[in-house]
């Protein structure tokens, strides 16, 4: 028996990974979110456009390397990162250009636009690939830990360390920032009211004077920014490989659909909700448990729920959950 | 006739692929190209018939093809004894267990306690059922795990495993429409994506069922279809094919792939006359209605739920039944190679380009962009080999030619969208 340890190791395995891994998934989340409350559809496209930013971010970062400039203990794909948004931003304001403008003008149901949205995640997808292949890409520099595990152990004299990485500590104060300033434009400016009435209610935003053009625009440009972040967030957390943001769609979608698409709140608290029970049903609960418990109580087990691998299944269940039970989700979406 | 000459010119796609590549490479597409032609009749009856977007088509696919592993494969001996009966008992427990909470929720007057029962009860379950079910699948997987380690296959003939692919994608089918058909069409498709990931995401695990990654090989070839060797050993076949001047061995490869060839067409034309009729019935035009009109047609007393759930279970059916054909066709499972953007997305832009609602348009763009989508694998190089011949030898042009290798995604991507924008309702439309 012995909760000190129990609840260090609760932090490490649990705590820190779920905080982490939420944070990304919320701002991936807010993007599809956006786009939905905004331009009315679910953009399949949005796994790619985070691909499509941290293969930006990744070559800056090399560009930046190259020129002798770090960020000292931090990535330094952090100062990459406005120069990576700029070009996400202008390439998703193409995409618009090009194929969703269309359809909007048309005004062709929400599946179509979905549809579409699958085309360019086709070409997205090919693009990075052509750019840096199927490789997978380490681009975090910079100080490792944050909180290293030796000196942890040493200061607090307790048998389990708690380790908090570097890109662990970036990831959820860059979603704070990110989150703040996303709310503070949301509700304190014009354009940010704008979107939200938009996003209400279209004819009497249009009524109004609203420019349309201008909202679409907008919120092209945060959601390839948020697409950008989590993205290059998650590359820093867990390295770059294409094949991995096209399998974040899920948990992406089921975090902006539990809290309720069209709702940034709801967005938020879907990500921490799908992060934390992927983590909890697949963390394996006996390096936790054997603080807690004799030993010999334990058995054989890693007192795993499921493996890792089915860490689908645990969004999937959950959405589904959710959409049998509550279908507007926890913050009641559209 | 436009509709013909459309065939007629992807028909001389692939003879001028056979005569500028090779007749084994034009052929090897060909067969896949019907396949992939078969799983757009299958999208096609769920979308272009009722408008269902499903995204997890690589689901049914992947289903498909365990049915071959587990009819034809070879049986694992051993396998038995050490554990498949507890197994077969676990999945029935599971499946009780699953059936009992959904009568709870059922019947049981609604409210916090029927939710916290049901929570419990299925907590309790899934330890008992994973109580069940580990040892036996440690002791199977144990079993000669170099080359079996798995429950093993009925050893039949793998003509019989297609229609067992097509149940087993059937019964899928059936499970995830009575929970996700009935939401809005986006969340269907995202409910869909998620069950795709989880069906692949078993295969890729559960070494006990058909190797997991491991990869089962060796899946013996259906009936009619005779292996090379044991063509060439034929004196018959190797007399007859010397005396018209040809070389046996390439010849016997070319046969092989063309019974192949004729078999998948023979089912295909069968699908085809099937969904002909039925689109042409009583049955096709209600369906055609619900489609255009759910509320109309609800109103009209048609039954838009159970339809739904009838068209999603027949369109996974037949998607299944090209998933075992491909499975028979390459004599493995590899479970890795089932990528939702080759089985889910690729198909999408078949039924699109060739014309959604139409069955003819479906497999005109199967066969196309089945063609395309290997053919960009040997034309992309030979292209950017041309483009890039005056530049100097250097990091550029390696670069250049590396990337041409991914051209092919980038490139079906543009067509989709051009095909989406310009002739929206595809090469052949519905009438």
């Amino acid at each position: 028996m012995d909760l000190l340890n129990a609840l260090v190791a609760f932090a490490n395995f649990v705590l820190v990974p779920g905080l982490t891994y939420g944070s990304q998934l919320a701002l991936g989340a807010l993007g599809v979110t956006l786009i939905f409350a905004v331009l009315r559809f679910s953009n399949f496209a949005h796994g790619d456009t985070m691909a499509f930013g941290t293969v930006m971010a990744i070559l800056f970062t090399w560009l930046l390397q190259s020129w002798g400039i770090s960020a000292g203990p931090l990535p330094t794909a952090l100062l990459a990162l406005p120069l990576a948004i700029a070009t996400t931003a202008l390439m998703v304001l193409g995409t618009d250009r090009v194929v969703y403008r269309f359809y909007r003008r048309q005004k062709a149901r929400p599946i179509i636009l979905m549809i579409a949205s699958v085309g360019v995640m086709f070409v997205m997808n090919g693009v990075v690939r052509m750019i840096l292949g199927t490789r997978e890409v380490k681009f975090d520099d910079g100080a490792r830990f944050l909180l290293a595990p030796a000196d942890f152990r040493a200061t607090t004299g307790l048998a389990e360390p708690l380790a908090i990485r570097t890109t662990q500590a970036v990831s959820v104060v860059v979603a704070v920032l990110c989150v703040a300033a996303l709310f503070w434009f949301l509700n304190r400016t014009r354009t940010g009211k704008s979107m939200r009435a938009f996003s209400d209610n279209e004819d009497l935003a249009l009524l109004s004077g609203i420019n349309p053009d201008r909202v679409v625009m907008v919120t092209w440009i945060i959601a390839g920014a948020l697409a950008t972040i989590a993205g290059t967030l998650y590359g820093l957390d867990k390295n770059y490989r294409v094949f991995v943001y096209f399998g974040m769609l899920l948990p992406i979608f089921a975090s902006a659909i539990v809290g309720g698409l069209g709702s940034p709140i709801g967005a938020i608290l879907g990500g921490f909700v799908i992060a934390f029970s992927e983590i909890l049903v697949t963390n394996a609960w006996r390096k936790i448990l054997s603080y807690l418990v004799p030993e010999s109580w334990l058995g054989e087990g890693l007192w795993q729920a499921l493996s890792t691998d089915y860490k689908v299944a645990v969004s999937f269940v959950i959405l589904i959950i959710v959409l049998l039970v509550k279908p507007n989700g926890i913050m009641g979406g559209k | 006739m436009r509709n013909l000459s459309l065939f007629a010119g992807v028909a001389m796609l692939f003879v001028l692929t056979g005569v500028f590549q090779s007749w084994n490479l034009s052929l090897n597409i060909l067969n896949l190209a019907l396949l992939s032609a078969i799983m757009a009749i299958g999208v096609n009856i769920q979308w272009g018939y009722a408008g269902l977007f499903s995204a997890g088509i690589v689901g049914s696919v992947a289903l498909g093809g365990l049915g071959v592993a587990l009819i034809s494969g070879k049986p694992a001996a051993g396998a038995w004894a050490a554990g498949t009966p507890r197994i077969a008992a676990a999945l029935a427990f599971a499946a009780v267990a699953i059936a009992l909470a959904v009568w709870m929720q059922r019947k049981l007057p609604k409210g916090t306690s029927r939710s916290l029962a049901t929570i419990l009860f299925l907590v309790v379950a899934f330890f008992i059922y994973r109580g069940l079910l580990d040892p036996a699948v440690l002791a199977v997987e144990a079993n000669n795990s170099a080359q079996a380690g798995h429950i093993g296959g009925l050893g039949l003939n793998s003509l019989w495993a297609w229609p067992v692919g097509a149940a087993l994608a059937a019964a899928a089918a059936w499970v995830i429409g009575k929970v996700a058909l009935g939401l809005r069409e986006d969340y269907l498709a995202i409910a869909t994506l998620g069950i795709g990931e989880i069906i692949i995401a078993v295969l890729r695990n559960e070494d006990w069922l058909a190797r997991g990654v491991k990869n089962l090989i060796d899946l013996p070839r259906p009936w009619p279809v005779p292996y090379e060797i044991s063509l060439q050993a034929d004196p018959d076949f190797v007399g007859r094919v010397t005396a018209a001047g040809l070389d046996p061995v390439a010849t016997s490869a070319i046969t092989v792939k063309l019974i192949y060839a004729a078999l998948f067409t023979l089912v295909l034309l069968t699908l085809v006359w099937l969904c002909e009729r039925a689109l042409n019935s009583p049955w096709g035009r209600m369906v055609r209605a619900i489609r255009d009109n759910e509320i109309a047609a609800g109103a009209m007393g048609k039954h838009v739920k159970f339809r739904h759930l009838q068209i999603f279970i027949i369109g996974s059916a037949v998607v299944g039944l090209a998933g075992a054909m491909m499975t028979s066709l390459d004599g493995q499972l590899t479970p890795t190679s089932y990528t939702p953007l080759r089985f889910t997305f690729l198909i999408w832009v078949m039924v699109i380009v060739g014309g959604s609602g139409n069955n003819w348009g479906a497999i005109l763009g199967g066969v196309l962009i089945g063609w395309l989508y290997l053919a960009v694998e040997f034309l992309g190089p030979q292209m950017m080999g041309y483009i890039t011949a005056g530049l100097p030898s250097g990091e550029l042009k390696t670069r250049l030619a590396e990337s041409a290798a991914h051209m092919r995604l980038l490139t079906l991507g543009a067509i989709m969208l051009v095909v989406l924008r310009f002739a929206p309702r595809g090469l052949i439309p519905e009438k």
